[in-house]
């Protein structure tokens, strides 16, 4: 059997920022591959390059160095239209991310009009509504409302359904339930496993909460300072988290059971600020944990 | 005595055609240093109960006559304009959720805890600076920053900041309102430990308030869950959390994902 092929990829990708004599690496020589019914989790704290690696992908940045490749051919610099409706992205705020000045109904018939400019009203009324059916809204309750009518889970839907009308291949979720009561965000977790198990995409899901990672993804990595220090398999980094820095995030999780008793330590959160400085260095070795389970060791 | 004691608070939010009942027949105490969470959901009447309490809240918000709330024994509901300038702060500080955007952007942090410690305790500048750097300290942030803007510090430093100027009067009593929602779990980690070690050093008490069950289970001693208005359960944090009794903190724990064990897929508990 061989290998599935990922649909996008970043191939050793860096990002500088700053100038010349202090450059501020937001990616370094980052690496990764996503693959259609899977979901990547890509965790750190703030600062720490997930969004930039989003911002590589969505091509809003050019790398310094390294590929972004789609289907394993070079994003090059013409036409990105194509690109563009086969990468689609979520957003972290779900009350700027839609237009307030407009309905559900424009805010999905927009990408229709533009990438599909054949259909006709009744074929894109028909795809509206089947796209409010799909991120379980009601289209004669929801289409005709204006965002200020809805909740945040509500409009992270419309978000969802948004990214959905030009059927994308991959999608980019930075954040998408931060901002979310916890117990709507289970529903949108649920939505976006949905998504990728019926229609077969491709999930980056980028978070600093390892907990709902843990949810929705079966790969992980972990960034800081740019570099992702650790990756694999879910439940082998998160079962025998190798790199100081995995175990800290790991320890800042709230976690109910370490409390009384049974959950982990956290005796990284004393070493924070040293882990945090060795951990920013550049690692360019990387050693293999097991299979599908991999670190860039912290420089001693 | 009860640092903090409400007893039937009920607040309604009135409206030109309805009433909307926010709070109601709302009953809890907070016992000196205790740190009681109080959770729920967006709109469940939380951030309203921490408004009353310093008398913050504004019309259209109503207390209802019946109300009590006692802070030190002291019934704020009664307090005049002068008496509840020199409680606020004083008495009960509170740090709202996104604190970190509540400091003046064009006013160094030194400015800002002069006013303070300047307005209440009469403080000349250099008393003031002295007292600020002191303050910094608690909240683990060297006192070189007396001199920065916020918009120098990052978000968890500026989250801070506002807490150690609440802590500059020695309240009795500190509310948080959602103090880290915007801040990332290693920050929000650091923050809530410093809150602990502080109380215990200081002995304030705290009213915690967020809708994230799990946080608030780490680090409160007891905690009141609230849905729609009313106070459905208060327990100490490992009842709510092992043996939860009313049904919807079962559903509130069932909506959480979790670090180990069985991932959970079911729906969300609304």
């Amino acid at each position: 059997m061989t290998a599935p092929a990922p649909v996008l990829a970043l191939d050793n990708v860096s990002k500088v920022f700053g100038s010349k004599d202090k450059p501020v690496y937001a990616a370094r020589s980052v690496s990764l591959a996503l693959y259609p019914g899977r979901t990547l989790a890509l965790v750190g704290e703030s600062g720490s390059g997930k969004t930039t690696a989003a911002r590589l992908i969505m091509r809003e940045y050019r790398p310094d160095q390294g590929q972004l490749l789609f289907r394993g051919a070079p994003v090059g610099d013409g036409s990105l239209k194509a690109y563009r409706a086969a990468v689609q992205m979520v957003f972290q705020d779900p009350f700027s991310a839609l237009n307030p000045a407009h309905t559900v109904r424009y805010h999905l018939e927009r990408p229709l009009r533009l990438h599909q400019p054949d259909l006709g009203a009744t074929a894109r009324q028909a795809a509206v509504a089947e796209l409010l059916e799909r991120v379980k809204l009601d289209p004669a309750l929801i289409a005709a409302k204006y965002p200020h009518e809805l909740s945040g889970g509500q409009r992270q839907r419309i978000s969802i359904a948004r990214a959905l009308a030009v059927n994308p291949a991959v999608i980019v979720a930075d954040e998408p339930t931060s901002m979310l009561d916890v117990s709507v965000r289970l529903g949108i977790l649920n939505l976006l496993n949905d998504m990728k198990s019926q229609l077969g995409l491709a999930l980056l899901y980028i978070t600093h909460d390892i907990a709902t990672a843990r949810y929705v993804a079966e790969d992980i990595m972990v960034m800081y300072a740019g570099q992702i220090v650790e990756w694999g398999d879910m439940d082998s980094v998160l079962g025998n988290p190798q790199h100081p820095y995995t175990r800290l995030l790991l320890s800042a999780v709230p976690d109910p059971d370490r409390r009384f008793g049974e959950g982990r330590p956290d005796d990284e959160l004393s070493r924070i600020d040293v882990i945090r400085r060795q951990t920013a260095l550049p690692q360019p070795e990387v050693r293999t944990i097991a299979a599908n389970h991999f670190i860039r060791p912290m420089p001693a | 005595m009860n640092v903090l004691s409400i007893a039937n608070l009920s607040i309604d939010y009135v409206g030109a055609e309805s009433v909307f009942h926010a709070v109601k027949d709302v009953s809890f105490n907070i016992a000196p240093g205790e740190f009681f969470g109080l959770a729920g959901e967006s709109g469940c009447g939380k951030s309203t109960i921490a408004f009353a309490i310093s008398r913050l809240h504004r019309p259209p918000a109503l207390i209802r006559t019946g109300s009590k709330i006692l802070v030190d024994g002291r019934d704020v509901l009664e307090l005049d304009d002068a008496e509840l300038r020199s409680f606020r702060w004083r008495e009960v500080a509170m740090v709202f959720q996104s604190a970190m955007n509540s400091l003046n952007p064009v006013l160094t942090i030194e400015a800002q805890f002069y006013d303070v410690l300047n307005t209440h305790l009469g403080l000349s500048r250099v008393q003031a600076k002295a007292r600020a750097a002191e303050l910094l300290r608690l909240v683990d942030i060297s006192p070189d920053r007396l001199s920065a803007y916020p918009h120098q510090c990052s978000g968890g430093m500026r989250q801070r900041i506002v807490i150690a100027i609440c802590l500059a009067l020695n309240p009795k009593l500190l509310i948080m309102d959602e103090p880290t929602t915007a801040l990332d779990v290693v920050v929000q980690r650091e923050i809530l430990q410093r809150i602990d070690t502080l109380r215990k050093e200081l002995g304030f008490s705290v009213l915690f308030i967020t809708h994230d069950l799990g946080l608030m289970v780490q680090v409160s001693d007891r905690i009141g869950i609230m849905l729609e208005g009313e106070l459905v359960e208060v327990n100490d944090a490992q009842t709510i959390y092992r043996a939860p009794s009313h049904d919807y903190t079962k559903r509130l724990w069932a909506s959480m994902p979790r670090l180990h064990g069985t991932p959970i897929r079911q729906e969300p508990a609304s």
